[in-house]
């Protein structure tokens, strides 16, 4: 168990270390999502501004999951060119134990892009962040994180046969921006929406993260997104020992 | 004769080697389903937000999506050559470089109007709006001319890719300008003054301005005026890049720098 935890703890960090040195995950990972920000805020400015609060934390979690969908999505193909793919297969360590903090730390930069966020609409629309309940935002908040990392985790081992995983990844973005509430109303989607809103963990994370700021009851939907969290990574291991096994009985691992 | 084969061949060839885009696998997602959700995400928020109609949205992002082939495909004639190691070898050919590059954008723009029209037409029938039938053939000419001018500042992010590596957080950078100051999601009367006198000389700006009033109904003749600007945005940002690119190579052969980024 302690293994377990060094190893979850340990492999967080130095991803993380990695993916700030890089200007495509964290330069980009922060002015990316700052561009659809600005789009949105200046929505909500011309439209209906007594909205923009709500659109500025929304705006904010959005860049978690821009961190996160393509990132995660090209996870295990990034292992495959830097040719470390069999050896961390190989090695006695459970493979889920090695990936799971990847795709953690790759939503865990986009805490950079939440605060750039935040403080953007701060300076430039006079968005006051205006917080009710702090405890319960800052617990809502890396647990939405987590949660994202979790659903990221198990895109990697699901897309783990395809060389081209990015473009999947890439193409879930703009679907969870649009259906997780983020900057929508859930009660604006038609009612099948609905349904495959409340099976992803952001939306209750966001839900979390909006009633802690307003002063509402945000622990059910906490507990809700860390549930869902917990479900993709026990889906995620069974996936990926099911695909290891069969990368391995077939020699196709490297997808050569 | 050998230039007109380098401007066609040349040109089809090096879309089909570079980009390895006739994958389903990253054709469909990226350039199919990714801006039918780019409209959908900003006629929601457009409906949340309650600003414009639909139909706004949904000429603004078809429109805009071009900026995805166009921009990312042009800057690849650079960045796609280094990374396969034949960057040297291309441009140490006699061959003549106003065909060799223009050569390359004419796939692109082919490619960039078949996108941002099937968005146009998939997206305008998800959300259910309409236009007229008369204005279609003027909004087709438009959405070429707007793949032209995106094809264009494509040529300028191209030449910077012979100084920088990292191509495609710039290319991610530009379709961001273009998405926040060309007013597809924004009216320009909304914006800040200089971001509406910045848009003025970008790609897209005068494009979707046109198709927006000629899905209103105006005459062709009446947005004539915006379809040739938005033709003189793309061919400027055009030289600016053939003239960059031209100047680099000359700076990379006298300085032995061509594979330094």
């Amino acid at each position: 168990m302690t293994r377990a935890a060094r190893l979850l703890g340990m492999g967080w960090l130095f991803h993380v270390k990695m993916l700030t040195r890089s200007s495509f995950n964290g330069v980009l990972g922060i002015v990316y999502p700052l561009f659809f920000a600005t789009v949105a805020f200046f929505m909500y400015r011309a439209g209906n501004a007594d909205a923009l609060f709500y659109a500025s934390l929304g705006a904010s979690v959005m860049g978690v999951w821009a961190a996160t969908s393509t990132a995660a999505g090209a996870a295990l193909q990034r292992e495959r060119w830097h040719g470390t793919l069999e050896l961390l297969v190989a090695a006695p360590a459970n493979f889920a134990l090695v990936l799971l903090p990847v795709t953690i730390a790759m939503a865990t930069i986009g805490l950079y892009s939440m605060a750039s966020t935040l403080l953007w609409g701060r300076i430039l629309f006079g968005i006051h962040v205006h917080v009710e309940h702090w405890l319960l935002f800052c617990l809502s908040v890396p647990a939405t994180v987590v949660a994202i990392g979790m659903l990221g985790f198990l895109l990697a081992v699901s897309f783990v046969r395809y060389r081209t995983a990015w473009a999947l990844g890439n193409l879930l973005e703009y679907p969870v921006w649009l259906i997780c509430g983020f900057l929508v109303p859930l009660t604006l989607f038609p009612a099948w929406v609905r349904p495959i809103s409340w099976a992803l963990a952001p939306t209750w994370g966001m839900q979390a993260i909006r009633e802690s700021a307003q002063g509402g009851t945000p622990i059910p939907d906490l507990l809700v997104c860390i549930g869902l969290g917990l479900l993709y990574t026990a889906i995620g291991v069974a996936v990926v020992d099911r695909f290891l096994r069969a990368a391995r009985a077939r020699a196709v691992l490297s997808l050569t | 004769m050998s230039s007109v084969r380098l401007f066609f061949v040349g040109g089809l060839l090096s879309f089909r080697a570079l980009f390895g885009w006739l994958s389903p696998w990253i054709l469909i997602p990226t350039y199919v389903i990714a801006p039918i959700f780019q409209i959908l995400l900003f006629v929601y928020i457009g409906r949340a937000a309650k600003t414009q109609s639909d139909e706004f949205y949904v000429i603004g992002n078809a429109l805009q999506y071009a900026a995805i082939p166009c921009v990312f495909a042009m800057t690849n004639t650079i960045a796609g050559e280094r990374y396969q190691n034949t960057l040297s070898a291309v441009l140490a050919t006699p061959a003549k470089r106003i065909p060799l590059f223009v050569g390359r954008s004419l796939p692109v723009i082919v490619n960039g109007f078949f996108v941002a029209a099937f968005a146009f037409v998939v997206g305008g029938a998800l959300v259910g709006i309409s236009v007229p039938a008369e204005a279609v053939p003027g909004i087709a000419l438009v959405i070429l001319v707007t793949a032209f001018a995106c094809t264009g500042l494509g040529l300028t992010t191209a030449a910077v890719g012979l100084l920088a590596r990292d191509t495609a957080t710039l290319s991610n950078i530009v379709f961001g300008i273009l998405l926040v100051f060309t007013g597809a999601n924004v009216a320009l009367d909304d914006l800040p003054g200089w971001m509406s006198t910045l848009a003025q000389g970008l790609p897209l700006t005068h494009g979707i301005e046109a198709a927006r009033r000629l899905a209103d109904g105006a005459s062709f003749a009446s947005v004539g005026g915006l379809l040739a600007a938005e033709a003189l945005v793309g061919l400027v940002w055009g030289m600016v890049g053939y003239t960059t690119i031209r100047a680099l190579e000359r700076q990379s052969r006298i300085h032995a720098t061509l594979e330094r980024a």
